[in-house]
């Protein structure tokens, strides 16, 4: 179960000896698998950091590179090999999870700038203690209710006027939700076209729209699981 | 680990709770190879004795011959390990109950689980290498070759001890696993051979002890698991202790008998409620009628709509992890072009017509795909991918699985909580790294405990191992930085490293996994070596074919004394005593492939034989004998291992 996998890099091909660049999957010139690249997420796939992707010819891409990468195709190699497409192949699907959904792919860059994000391990209850200022009272409300509905259902009782006014609550906080997301897919725009100070000024807005995002789908969860209980 | 041999064969294998199966690609089809008593299903049981005066070496019968066993002796007799494997002392108490067998009492709490046996005992993996071994030696018959590479399904839910537990198993066989490959992505790839279709997939599996849901996404021969949810510890099993609870209450209340003292009339009972239930599947009624100890009978009608009613609950619980499996591949039941039904329980009719609520299927004018035999579509989807490892034909060139974690991976953090690093539902092999740094000046040793699951509290996860990184240079508190990799390969099944990044030294690692075997257990529990040598193979084949021969031999010598042999026209008789007279000769040299053809000749020669005597045995059964009297007769007058073994009563 446990071992230490050595992931030294080394500069010339193992194969043919030729020297190449280090973040390249396959030896570009006897095309023989190589240990994981040092780059980034988005150099795997041959791509430059943006946020704006074309999802469909990153599933192309991503399927591309498995064929040619997955420990299925190196049952016969040689043991370097096996631990290499073994090593390859958990970085193209961390890679490939990571990009093609957009939160994961807007924190992940957001990381690469050096912007700091709330930690991802705190847990539910620290997360909860931030309420953004305009949302305060509307939360104190949903909150109230929210306890009351939880408190019927032990009980065993109903009441739809409160069920009523929580999938209304529902509804606007969801809808509040794709405001984010629109905001959040217009500072795509502004960091994959902007020059420096322009994306700086993005991340900016998009680490605070993030941990507004955080929130509001927290509580929209919440909401669900309470009204479908 | 041996490199893989070009000419040497990969089998897909289905080590399951209740059958087991091993399957190979003939040309652009997979199929099942039949055991020597010419059926595709081994029975997942196996029956030890302890040879007197053998040194500890027990005699092992597996399959259909240990099964007869377990009624007569069963305490010897252990069924159903699947559901022990990879699993603490304390997680199967309740399992117990429900088993003849009994574990070692001085096993400590953490330790593996023995099974104990009179004087041996053995480990849930031994017991599981002991079925891989027969159907290792099923396949060597069938190729007439030695076969050392397997791919090995497992329940999609299984987590990572019961996927080590299964590798061990394997080793312990004389096995290389080249993959553990998750049981319904299997069915899918048996299915999407002769159908290059794309679209989203469902394959539902019901089997005798797991329940597993997989969505799948198909294209280009690309088979990308979406999500996997399930149930490790529910199948048809639960369902036979349903109808055998009913059965040993009633027998209790009305006959004033507690046949929970007699372990050997329990699985009788348990014999018949398996009937019944099977039964149910194509009947609206199916009866119950056993003879107790004391000479009553207890007879009883099971309706099937009574049936349904019983099973409900049981059945109900498969609804949970479908739906959650849709949600977390983000479709909906629309969404989904096709239905695979999986698993021996999915020919109860409730349980289609439950699939067909949870996927719309017939609203959408949509059938489940049931064109492959559900017991042996999971054994056909293992040689498809064993296949593709051996990268051996044309068919399966353009194939690739691309599954996932059925849990999320964790550590414990304070408090208690758990810090998730690898989601379920993630594409594998994945990885992911985690700092950690020590509290206290000059510490030199940071404990981290591994769970797998999906609940917030650490003691609510899998516990899957507690490790120290040791060696840390002693440095103020908070200034080491360990890196941690954890890696969970194409199997499913987690590897970690760690380094000091300031001093670059690769941290060590001690690990205490928290259920399972070391290398070193392993290592002394694999099975004779006997097994393994190229000249011992031979030698074992051509022991094996005298075997057989003689075997049918000594049948076909007691054939005149049936009073089915006055049937038969003279020239059959007389076509028998010389395929008779050849094997005998044959058997005398040492060509084991001669002695198998001529042992065939003569089984081909005794067919019509066979029937006379199955349909004697019947009316012999109307007469008042019972069915079990008759099957006894026959399987003593006929025990060949070989085509006329149908006659066998089972």
């Amino acid at each position: 179960m446990f071992k230490v996998l050595d992931s030294a890099v080394p500069i010339a091909c193992w194969s043919c000896s030729i020297g190449h660049n280090d973040s390249t999957l396959f030896c570009p010139h006897c095309s023989k698998i190589q240990p994981p690249p040092g780059g980034d997420y988005f150099s795997v796939f041959g791509l430059e950091p943006k946020l704006n992707l074309d999802l469909s010819a990153l599933e192309h891409e991503f399927h591309r590179l498995s064929r040619k990468l997955h420990p299925d195709r190196f049952a016969r190699a040689e043991e370097n090999e096996k631990q290499w497409s073994l090593a390859d192949t958990a970085l193209l699907n961390d890679a490939y999870r990571t990009l093609r959904d957009p939160i994961l792919r807007t924190e992940y860059l957001l990381k690469l700038q050096g912007a700091e994000l709330s930690a991802d391990s705190e847990s539910r209850s620290e997360k909860d203690a931030r309420v953004p200022a305009d949302l305060l009272e509307e939360v104190f409300d949903l909150n109230m209710q929210l306890e009351e509905m939880r408190a019927m259902r032990k009980m065993g009782e109903s009441d739809e006027s409160l069920e009523k006014t929580l999938a209304e609550a529902k509804q606007q906080f969801s809808g509040m939700l794709s405001a984010v997301d629109d905001e959040l897919r217009e500072a795509w725009r502004a960091w994959d076209q902007g020059d420096a100070a322009a994306q700086l000024e993005s991340q900016k807005r998009m680490v605070a729209l993030l941990d507004r995002r955080r929130y509001l789908s927290n509580l929209v969860r919440d909401v669900t699981e309470t009204l479908g209980a | 680990m041996a490199e893989l041999n070009s000419n040497g064969r990969v089998v897909g294998i289905d080590l399951g709770t209740t059958n087991s199966l091993v399957a190979t690609m003939e040309g652009d089809t997979p199929q099942v190879i039949p055991g020597v008593d010419g059926s595709n299903l081994v029975p997942s049981v196996v029956a030890l004795d302890l040879i007197p005066g053998g040194g500890g070496r027990p005699t092992v019968t597996v399959g259909n011959s240990a099964r007869k066993a377990l009624i007569q002796t069963p305490e010897r007799v252990i069924y159903s390990v699947k559901r022990l494997m990879g699993r603490g002392l304390e997680e199967i108490q309740d399992e117990l109950k429900l088993f003849p067998f009994h574990l070692a009492q001085d096993v400590e709490a953490g330790e593996i689980p023995r099974i104990q046996l009179g004087e041996l005992r053995f480990t849930p993996p031994e017991i599981s290498a002991y079925i891989l071994r027969q159907l290792k030696r099923n396949a060597e018959r069938f190729f007439g070759a030695q076969v050392t590479q397997a791919v090995i399904t497992v329940p999609a839910y299984f987590n990572d001890a019961q996927r080590q537990a299964t590798k061990d198993a394997g080793r312990m066989a004389g096995l290389d696993v080249l993959r553990l490959v998750n049981e319904p992505t299997a069915a899918a790839l048996a299915y999407g051979l002769d159908r290059a279709k794309e679209g989203t997939i469902a394959v539902y599996d019901l089997g005798g002890g797991t329940f597993d849901i997989s969505i799948l996404k198909l294209r280009d021969g690309i088979f990308e698991v979406q999500s996997t949810n399930g149930d490790t510890h529910l199948g048809g099993d639960d369902i036979d202790n349903l109808l055998l609870a009913i059965a040993l209450n009633e027998i209790h209340a009305e006959h004033g008998v507690d046949l929970r003292l007699h372990p050997g009339a329990v699985q009788a009972v348990r014999k018949a409620a398996i009937e019944a239930k099977i039964l149910l599947s194509s009947e609206t009624a199916a009866h119950f009628d056993i003879e107790l100890p004391n000479g009553d009978r207890y007879q009883r009608e099971i309706p099937r709509d009574v049936f349904e009613l019983l099973i409900e609950p049981v059945l109900k619980r498969t609804a949970g992890p479908c739906k959650q499996a849709l949600a977390d591949a983000g479709v909906t039941p629309e969404q989904i072009d096709e239905v695979v039904l999986v698993g021996g329980s999915t020919r109860i009719p409730a349980v289609r017509q439950l699939v067909d609520r949870l996927f719309h299927l017939s609203q959408r004018g949509k059938r489940p795909h049931t064109e492959l035999n559900p017991d042996e579509v999971v054994a056909l989807g293992a040689a498809v991918q064993a296949d593709i490892l051996a990268g051996a034909s044309k068919s399966t060139e353009e194939m690739l699985l691309l599954d996932v974690t059925p849990l999320s991976l964790g550590i414990e953090a304070l408090g208690g909580t758990v810090a998730r690093i690898i989601q379920r539902n993630s594409t594998i092999p994945a990885s992911a790294t985690e700092h950690f740094t020590t509290g206290v000046d000059g510490q030199t040793n940071v404990a981290i405990h591994v769970l797998q699951g999906e609940r917030e509290l650490a003691a609510d996860c899998r516990s899957l191992a507690r490790f120290d990184l040791k060696g840390i240079p002693p440095m103020s508190a908070g200034l080491p930085r360990i890196e941690v990799k954890f890696l969970i390969d194409a199997d499913g099944i987690l590897h970690v490293s760690a380094r000091e990044q300031r001093s670059g030294q690769a941290a060590q690692i001690e690990v205490k996994p928290t259920y399972g075997l070391t290398d070193e257990q392993v290592e002394s529990m694999i099975l004779d070596s006997f097994d393994n040598a190229e000249a011992d193979f031979a030698k074992r084949l051509l022991i094996e074919a005298r075997n057989e021969a003689e075997t049918i031999l000594a049948a076909v010598e007691r054939a005149p004394q049936n009073p089915a042999w006055a049937a038969l026209r003279g020239e059959e008789q007389a076509a028998i005593f010389a395929a008779r007279d050849r094997l005998a000769e044959i058997k005398q040299g040492d060509d084991a492939a001669q002695i198998r053809n001529a042992t065939l000749a003569l089984d081909q020669s005794t067919r019509r034989f066979a029937e006379l005597m199955m349909d004697a045995a019947v009316s012999s059964a109307l007469r008042g004998k019972t069915m079990n009297d008759a099957g006894e007769e026959m399987t003593e007058a006929v025990t060949a291992p070989h085509a006329m073994a149908p006659a066998e009563f089972k």
